[in-house]
């Protein structure tokens, strides 16, 4: 098809047909403000930040919306242009809170970025502050309306991406709000607690919700021991926040940095991601030989749980009943860790870190504990730790490496890749191919399941039968593939389903990024630790050995299905 | 959220209410066709006089979309009521005729008098104050309606009047 040729700022370019004029002012390489654009959404061009001046147009153009034409001359930076832009951060900020100081974005927030970059200086109209109750319903997910700058982000990937719609729009003009139903509370709806809105929120109207008070607290206390646990994906994003380039692995830093906030012990989840290969794997070779509740889906995901919960209850004999890899983790540790070093239950203090929002909601699961005890005590998303760091006065990038403590921070490759979409088939294949075949895999690293497309699959010879599996990430493509399979277009054996876009290195608690390339440059972090690790299949991982000999029993057995099985139950979308 | 019981002493899931087996039928009837939910919340106020929260969730349901879709429309547009409303209704329009002749002075007007404030209704469920956009009646403005009634040319001090002979039926 015929280029496109036209001119951004004097400079000539040529686009793709289809183009925007905000795609041509890319290439030409200036920079137009955007707000409610988010290059991972369907465009609205509503908050119109973007407006350049089209020659032979009367008003200025939302570039964002406005297709690049040929012999079209763009200017981007004129006198009108400038003077629009600044009048429409000066109306936001109008009706903004301004209390930048003591605010959970202060030094992330695209409403800083944009009144710095455009020189806003003063504010010249009178805005009307709006007192709104915050929505702090959720375990999970704090919504402050007032923050709100109604840039619809949110409710555009909770709607496209997710397919979940738990917060829209509602009323009008200068009474529109982001709200909830009859503004109930995200608790109240079929929010599932990915955190995504909180990832693509510009302003301080999403966040997390705090559990780095209750954990300094515990750090604090001398009687209580503190055990921590950190996920894969946390430890290719945390060196974000610490001005590091993208895609560094930060393993042993992030090792030293937890113990020099005074925790007792640093464990790995990627223990219990092996711990749920060994437990899932079996799962799946006895549905095979049942041959019932195929597909078996994955569970470690709690967003994916939730939404299984309220849009596929159908469907729920399908998932497994493994637990996640984080609540394995926590039923050993007030289980076995504390018979094994002899220190009762309810004086350890179990964090786990997660690139996650959804497993805060996850730890406060009812099935989750024992004993009116919980098995994870507090769940810190990869910002809440770099913010404790900091406030620590820790120099992180200078730090020494350090290891995690054993038994419970020994781990395979294969507890490595869960962080990814796809990685959790890809251990779960080195496996149970393994286990099935009686032989040794010569070629462990399966390509076929790695990439980002929304849903993959592959077919596996092994002994007789050909392994068929399917792979999906973020919400809206598991529903996709889920339709398929109900309505018989599509079998597998086996499906994997992460709640976020690129698994969890893309979850609703890692670091803000505006790196287009952040999901490739996290995994290929994760892919590279993997190679590097002395062993890469759960099964080999020698801790996981010990644990099933002096501890389980069998896979599956009774005892793990004690502490390491949970069951799922229907609730309503509406 | 876990599975919703019937709430408080509305009938949601009632079959038997036949003001839900009205609402289903006309569900039924709109149900596929293009702009469906407000003609179908449309009907849904007529019904039962407003919109109740679980006539809500129950169009939603039905037409098997978010909830958010619902709440967004029937907050959007003014017409809805999630409130019950009074026995009369009282609508003040806000068309630009009836504004530039004082309507806004009409509704602080019936504010005083009543009570209340627009969009809310009086405790003894008599009158709702609410503003309309405009009914296309320019020529008497300012006008307002009192359920089917029609008022034109009218002044403040002429309410005290039109609420009395409401009062006195
Ligand atoms: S959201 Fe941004 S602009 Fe608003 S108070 Fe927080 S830091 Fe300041
Ligand atoms: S946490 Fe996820 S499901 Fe909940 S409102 Fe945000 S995007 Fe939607
Ligand atoms: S909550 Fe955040 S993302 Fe959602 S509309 Fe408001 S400012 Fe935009």
């Amino acid at each position: 098809m015929e280029r496109i040729k036209l001119t951004i700022d004097g400079t000539p370019v040529e686009v793709d047909p289809g183009s925007t004029v905000l795609d041509a002012a890319k290439k030409a390489g200036v920079h137009v403000p955007t707000l409610c654009y988010h290059p991972e959404l369907r465009v609205e061009g509503s908050c119109r930040l973007c407006v350049v001046e089209v020659e032979g147009m009367r008003s200025l153009a939302a570039s964002c919306v406005y297709p690049a034409s040929n012999g079209m001359v763009v200017r981007t930076n004129s006198q009108t242009v400038r003077r629009t832009r600044k009048s429409i951060v000066e109306l936001l900020l109008a009706n903004h809170p301004q209390d930048c100081l003591v605010c959970t974005r202060h030094g992330h927030c695209e409403m800083q970025d944009l009144s710095h970059q455009l020189g806003v200086r003063k504010v010249r109209f009178k805005g009307e502050l709006r007192e709104m109750e915050k929505d702090e319903s959720s375990v999970a997910i704090v919504r402050d309306p007032n923050k709100c700058i109604l840039c619809g982000r949110c409710l555009r990937i909770c709607e496209q991406t997710q397919k979940v719609s738990a917060i829209g729009l509602a009323y009008r003009g200068s009474k529109s709000v982001v709200t909830t139903p009859f503004n109930q509370g995200l608790n109240d709806g079929p929010c599932v607690s990915c955190g995504q809105c909180i990832k693509v929120c510009p302003v301080a109207a999403l966040h997390e919700r705090d559990a780095t008070e209750v954990t300094w607290k515990a750090l604090n206390e001398s009687k209580i021991h503190t055990v921590v646990q950190v996920a894969p994906a946390v430890r290719t994003a945390l060196g974000e926040e610490f001005g590091m380039r993208p895609g560094s692995l930060v393993t042993e830093k992030m090792v030293t940095a937890l113990r020099k906030l005074g925790f007792d012990r640093v464990f790995d989840t990627q223990f219990g991601a092996d711990l749920t290969i060994i437990e899932e794997g079996h799962e799946l070779l006895h549905r095979l030989e049942t041959k019932e509740n195929l597909p078996l889906i994955t569970s470690c995901s709690p967003g994916w749980v939730k939404y299984a919960e309220h849009f596929f209850p159908e469907m729920l004999d399908n998932v497994s009943t493994c637990k996640s890899p984080q609540q394995m983790f926590g039923a050993l540790v007030k289980t076995y860790y504390s018979e094994k070093v002899g220190i009762a239950p309810e004086n350890i203090f179990h964090v786990a870190i997660m690139p996650c929002t959804a497993k805060k909601y996850e730890a406060s699961r009812e099935e989750m504990g024992r004993n009116g005890l919980r098995d994870v005590d507090a769940v810190l998303t990869t910002r809440e730790l770099a913010a404790m760091i900091k406030e620590a006065g820790i120099d992180f990038e200078n730090l020494p490496d350090s290891e995690f403590d054993l038994p419970l921070g020994m781990s395979s490759g294969a507890g490595t890749i869960f962080g990814v979409t796809g990685g959790v088939t890809e251990a779960a294949l080195r496996t149970v191919y393994e286990i099935k075949t009686g032989k040794e895999l010569e070629e462990i690293d399966f390509h076929n399941v790695r990439g980002f497309a929304g849903v993959r699959e592959a077919s596996i010879p092994m002994n007789g039968l050909t392994l068929k599996v399917a792979i999906a990430n973020s919400l809206g493509q598991a529903e996709k593939l889920l339709k398929r399979v109900k309505s018989g277009e599509a079998e597998y054996h086996f499906i994997e389903i992460m709640g976020c876009l690129g698994g969890c290195i893309g979850g609703g608690g890692q670091p803000f990024s505006k790196d287009p390339d952040i999901k490739q440059k996290r995994a290929s972090a994760l892919y590279r630790q993997d190679h590097l690790k002395r062993v890469r299949k759960a099964h080999e991982n020698p801790a996981i050995k010990e644990l099933y000999r002096s501890f389980l029993g069998e896979p599956n057995g009774q005892k793990a299905h004690d502490l390491l099985h949970t069951h799922y139950h229907a609730r309503s979308r509406y | 959220m876990e599975e919703k019981k019937s709430c408080c002493n509305c009938n949601y899931g009632n079959e038997a209410d036949p003001k839900y087996v009205e609402l289903d039928q006309v569900i039924a009837k709109f149900k596929g066709m293009e702009g469906a939910l407000i003609m179908i919340l449309h009907r849904a106020q007529g019904i039962f006089g407003y919109l109740p929260e679980e006539v809500q969730r129950h169009v939603a349901k039905e037409l098997n979309i978010p909830l958010t879709d619902v709440y967004g429309v029937t907050t959007f547009y003014s017409y809805f009521s999630l409130t019950p409303r009074g026995k009369y209704r009282i609508a003040v329009c806000m068309g630009t005729a009836c504004y530039v002749r004082g309507a806004g002075d009409i509704v602080s007007a019936f504010e005083k008098e009543l009570g209340i404030k627009v969009g809310q209704t009086t405790e003894d469920k008599m009158y709702t104050l609410e503003v309309s956009r405009c009914i296309g009646a320019c020529g008497i403005a300012p006008v307002m309606t009192v359920n089917e009634d029609v008022y034109g040319s009218i002044s403040a001090d002429r309410v005290p009047g039109i609420l009395a002979k409401y009062n006195a039926k």
